[in-house]
């Protein structure tokens, strides 16, 4: 292939990629959505999922990103992620020793607690994050 | 004239205060380069946005949200005055406060209303004796960790969305000190509520493209917004902490060369009463040889 995509991923703590790739896969709230060079002008919200980047065929990076905005412009695709963590840093044990500590702290809270709801999120995040670490 | 024992204690008092500065400067040095890599790296994502945010107004027009448009009205204006929590950062916190009460000031004169939100210790104790009636709230940042300002940042935000929302205010604006680099940081004032994309931000120039929204555009604006807020305030922290490390840097280290410079006179003064005592010593022994 002689284009390429540009492609750069970053979130509010730093830009965690940037560069050329063949074929981006990003979960748009609509559903997901690849992205190859040349793509429309295209805006939407992200849900939490997985960002596949891929180098022909392969799959070269598994980033996951916590909501955020996917913005496709003929300047290539950039994604504002709330928070991105390669999915190869990750290790499940600690994913699921902060689940049960988030759990345990939503349990202790009263049911009209303002900090419940932000609570609640973060376990669904790290639950969906559990799951993508399955796959 | 003092006498020896007071040199010397004197000498001792100004070394350990130099020792103090010096490694208060190497701190400062240390937190400095953190803060200003967590500054640096923040950067990318809030200039992206408001690439995104300056493409999303540019079609969104006046029919926008209200957090972009504006509630029409100017009368109440928030100030929000990001300091520092601590002092012995030369005039660090000075000249953020001083460029919040001319704002202040400013905006009295046009008969406005103002409120006025502080955030970190410092600019509140300066703006309390002329504008203490005017605070409408605090953010206490003295138990929040040097690199992890995410969470303040987004309890701020939201505590502002609610607050505009509810009609506190019309305009917020936010008082912080932009870092330039190590020897400068500069006080500067910023439109935060009705968000404005700076005017410097790229916009990509689509050609005849139409854009395509999921799920639209509103939706996207709506949660485009207070994020984009959030990450001003957070980048705001990021280069107000960096900035106070800076200045507490060169504050210290002129402190610590200045300490130096009195030891040196100190140590003069005391070399030259000694002398002198030991001449009187001698003039009275050979005196009381020369009488006999």
């Amino acid at each position: 292939m002689a284009d390429k995509l540009h492609f750069s991923l970053v979130s509010p703590a730093k830009e965690l990629f940037s560069g050329e790739v063949d074929h981006v896969i990003a979960p748009g709230s609509d559903g997901e959505f690849g992205v190859l060079v040349n793509h429309a002008p295209f805006m939407t919200t992200l849900r939490n999922g997985v960002v596949r980047v891929l180098e022909g065929d392969t799959v070269k990076m598994r980033i996951f990103v916590r909501g955020g905005f996917a913005d496709i412009t003929s300047a290539g695709l950039t994604i504002l992620a709330e928070e991105a963590r390669m999915l190869d840093d990750v290790k499940a044990e600690d994913v699921q020793a902060e689940m049960e500590a988030t759990h345990l702290k939503i349990q202790s809270l009263d049911k009209d607690d303002s900090n419940r709801a932000t609570l609640q999120e973060h376990y669904d995040y790290l639950e969906s994050l559990k799951a993508a670490l399955v796959h | 004239m003092p006498s020896l024992k007071d040199l010397k204690n004197r000498i001792s008092s100004v070394k350990s205060t130099q020792k103090i500065t010096k490694a208060m400067q190497m701190v400062a040095a240390a937190k400095l380069k953190r803060a200003q890599d967590a500054a640096t790296a923040a950067r990318p994502y809030a200039e992206r946005m408001a690439a995104v945010l300056a493409n999303l107004s540019a079609s969104a027009g006046a029919g926008g949200p209200k957090l972009l448009a504006g509630t029409g009205s100017d009368q109440t204006h928030l100030v929000v005055v990001m300091t520092a929590e601590r002092g012995l950062a030369g005039g660090f916190n000075t000249y953020t406060a001083k460029l919040a009460k001319q704002t202040i000031s400013a905006l009295q004169s046009e008969g406005k209303t103002v409120k006025v939100l502080t955030v970190g210790k410092k600019g509140r104790e300066q703006l309390k004796r002329d504008f203490a009636d005017l605070f409408i709230g605090h953010v206490d940042m003295s138990s929040v960790k040097s690199d992890d300002f995410a969470e303040p940042a987004i309890a701020l935000g939201k505590n502002l969305t609610a607050r505009f929302e509810d009609g506190e205010f019309d305009v917020a604006t936010l008082i912080y000190s932009q870092f330039k680099n190590v020897l400068s940081q500069v006080p500067t004032a910023q439109q935060l509520i009705p968000a404005a994309a700076p005017a410097d931000a790229e916009t990509i120039d689509l050609g005849n493209a139409i854009y395509r929204y999921e799920p639209s555009e509103d939706a996207i604006l709506e949660a485009l917004l207070p994020r984009y807020i959030n990450t001003q305030i957070l980048s705001a922290m990021l280069e107000g902490s960096a900035g106070f490390y800076a200045s507490q840097m060169t504050a210290m280290d002129n402190a610590t060369r200045n300490a130096g410079e009195m030891i040196d006179s100190l140590e003069l003064q005391y070399n030259r009463a000694r002398q002198a005592q030991i001449t009187k010593e001698l003039i009275e022994i050979i005196s009381g040889a020369e009488a006999l």
